[in-house]
């Protein structure tokens, strides 16, 4: 028995130092690539450091005998910021790893990037469904949500309770556009029927004039297709010109539990969202938000945070059963192989465009009444299983599905 | 009813008063901005930051004396106003004989850090802040749903702009400030105590902007970069209207809005980038801006 014990002992002794060499740097560095400053800092920012951070502690890399190392840098939501930062990390800092990145925009210039250089790209923050339709890549996986699992949750719904007219209200960028368009596609395959659009600049202050066009179609439902202070201020406006004591009604397509606390309960009371994740849903959501909340100024998890928690862990399983760090396509190829399974998100899959695969939920924002208190918003109205949250592969014009 | 370009009377009414309330808020904010430029010589990047401030200090006020709308719009400019008159007496005296420069960058500065501070403890998603029950509802004017709240905003900041371009164009009070701005050793020789008027003077361009903050609040989403997001828009109108020109600063303040109003309607894409197009233009024919004396 002794003897046996002291020749594991030795065998994960021999494993950590095989492992070790293989590791580029003899480190694995991931690059948290985010908004740290603007509209969607609080939605993701230093939270998905944070978040990361808590991934890798869990994860034990310390105690495998992994040495991991986490940086962050700001994007600006300006796509050659993003780039500069992603080709100076992978360049010369020898990232192997580029998590996070909302704005869609800045995703989609990354994600060419992390292609050339051949590392892994896991996007939680980003939106545009194209990340895994014509812009897929073997590097790439798109992990918590995306416009078209948005569009399909509340789109549908809407549709299916009578909002049959709709106008858009959409972010003059890639963001926007994809949102309008795969909401746009769900509206007219559930038979309603869109009856225009405008297109703001981002990041905008005053939307009144865009409501007043809106009020102008007679569309039963304004879509908002954009995100953060955009939001916010869409709905506060909203309220303010009488749009919804006309009869007609707000969908925000996009927004996170940081948007709903920004508003205050009075106004945003009855919305309807679709997200993947809410930190009241179970025991381990609720755990990881109260050792998430402290390090992050007091805010919840978004479902972006829970997402990067996510991604890291599965990206570190794969690199640890792999013993590399180093072939970009070759850890993501793992990651797909291998079902994904943590606290945050359960089990689910990784499918071959890079949609990592799991129940979406869709959320009724609380009325002051019923909420306990600060963070206590959603209530779930309909659970949307794994199979039909996210676009079909065959859908999504990826070209490595072709094949 | 008629229709331009596809787009009715009425819906060209609606945003045309729109543009007029946007241009309230671009008034009042370039309001501060010029006289604080006029007297002090002195480029205030800082205005939006103090802008901020001042939506902030509103909602502190509800948050811990629970003190409302009301008392915020006289507190809250005082406030904020006394924290203009620190800055002016700590760091902005020594800079008034050097180069535009200097000023542009301490207040830059300043206006980054208090920004940064705030992002800190608030957060970037902003905090919510509830009209007053005194100016909800609406109005139908037939050609549009006009809030009370907006067209309390536009009488508003239309009476303290008036008010703040009397002060200084036609009382006595006003002949002294530009005497002191053209030649402050022969005022003083007068008896006049004239750094306290400057510092006064900025004290007031301050408080106009925390009071644009207050009314603000309730419609605009309060959060630590909504003066960021403004502030250079509120330049341009300033550059426009020509650098210390009061009632420049008023003038295109509106007119910036109702042009700004219009491209809404007809291109919104380029609603962003109209006011700095115009601002090209009018430097093109008039360097020193519409309203602003030669050089």
């Amino acid at each position: 028995m002794k003897r046996l014990i002291s020749l594991t002992a030795l065998a994960i002794a021999l494993g950590c130092g095989a492992a070790d060499a293989q590791y580029t740097d003899g480190t694995i560095k991931i690059g948290v690539l985010n908004d740290m400053s603007g509209t969607y800092s609080d939605l993701s920012g230093q939270g998905s450091v944070v978040a990361a951070r808590m991934a890798v502690e869990d994860f034990g890399a310390a105690r495998k005998g992994m040495k991991v190392e986490i940086i962050g840098a700001d994007h600006q939501n300006k796509p050659d910021v993003g780039s500069n930062v992603a080709r100076t990390w992978l360049d010369v800092d020898k990232v192997d790893v580029i998590v996070d990145v909302p704005t869609s925009s800045v995703a989609l210039a990354v994600n060419e990037i992390v292609r050339d250089k051949n590392k892994v790209f896991l996007v939680s923050g980003a939106a545009a469904s194209d990340l895994t339709g014509p812009a897929c890549t073997p590097n790439t996986i798109h992990w918590t949500y995306d416009t078209w699992a948005l569009a399909n949750g509340t789109g549908k719904a809407i549709v299916k309770t009578g909002g049959a007219t709709w106008f858009f209200l959409t972010a003059n960028y890639a963001f926007g556009l994809a949102l309008e368009r795969d909401t746009a596609a769900v509206v007219v395959k559930n038979g309603g029927k869109v009856l225009g659009q405008v297109r703001h600049p981002f990041p905008g202050t005053d939307f009144s004039s865009f409501l007043l066009q809106a009020q102008a179609s007679k569309a039963k439902i304004i879509g908002l297709a954009n995100a953060g202070s955009d939001t916010i201020n869409s709905i506060k406006q909203a309220a303010e010109f009488g749009i919804t004591s006309g009869g007609q009604n707000l969908a925000a397509l996009l927004a996170f539990i940081t948007d709903v606390h920004a508003l205050g309960l009075r106004t945003a009371q009855g919305l309807i969202m679709t997200e993947a994740w809410y930190w009241d849903l179970n025991d381990a959501n609720r755990a990881f938000a109260k050792r998430f909340a402290p390090q992050f100024k007091g805010i919840y998890p978004t479902m972006v945070h829970a997402g990067v928690y996510s991604a890291v862990t599965h990206y570190l399983k794969a690199v640890e059963a792999l013993k590399s760090d180093a072939d970009g396509k070759a850890i993501v190829a793992k990651m797909k192989a291998t079902p994904t399974d943590d606290p945050l998100f359960g089990k689910g899959t990784v499918r071959a465009d890079g949609r990592k695969i799991h129940p979406m939920y869709l959320f009724e924002v609380k009325k002051p009444a019923e909420s306990k208190g600060a963070w206590d918003y959603y209530k779930v109205r309909a659970t949307i299983p794994a199979e039909e949250a996210f676009r079909p592969l065959a859908e999504g014009g990826c070209p490595l599905v072709r094949s | 009813m008629f229709e331009v370009f596809g787009v009715s009377s009425q819906a060209l009414f609606g945003q045309l008063l729109i543009g007029l309330i946007n241009g309230s808020f671009y008034a009042l904010l370039s309001l501060g901005l010029a006289v604080i430029f006029g007297m002090l010589n002195i480029i205030n990047f800082t205005h939006g930051a103090q802008y901020m401030l001042g939506a902030f200090v509103a909602i502190f006020l509800l948050q811990y004396l629970g003190l409302g709308y009301w008392w915020a719009l006289v507190i809250a400019p005082l406030v904020v106003g006394a924290t203009g008159i620190v800055v002016e007496r700590l760091f902005l005296r020594w800079l008034y004989q050097l180069d535009h420069l200097y000023g542009l960058l301490l207040t830059f500065g300043l206006a980054l850090m208090i920004e940064g501070t705030f992002r800190n403890f608030f957060g970037s998603s902003g905090l919510p802040y509830s009209m007053p029950p005194e100016l909800t509802g609406a109005q139908n004017l037939g050609f549009m749903f006009l809030p009370n709240y907006r067209a309390w905003v536009v009488a508003a900041s239309l009476t303290v702009c008036l008010a703040t371009w009397f002060v200084i164009e036609r009382t006595k009070l006003g002949a002294y400030l530009r005497a002191a701005t053209e030649n402050p050793t022969l005022v003083r020789a007068f008896g006049i105590n004239v750094p306290r008027m400057i510092t006064l003077t900025y004290g007031f361009g301050v408080a106009l902007a925390a009071l644009a903050g207050v009314m603000a609040a309730p419609i605009y989403n309060v959060s630590p970069q909504m003066g960021a997001n403004l502030i250079i828009v509120v330049f341009a109108v300033v550059v426009i209207g020509g650098m210390g020109s009061i009632l420049g600063a008023i003038i295109t303040g509106f007119g910036l809005g109702l042009i700004e109003g219009l491209t809404k309607v007809f291109f919104p894409e380029a609603s962003n980038t109209v006011i700095f197009v115009v601002m090209a233009i009018v430097l093109l024919i008039r360097p020193t801006g519409l309203f602003g004396r030669s050089i």
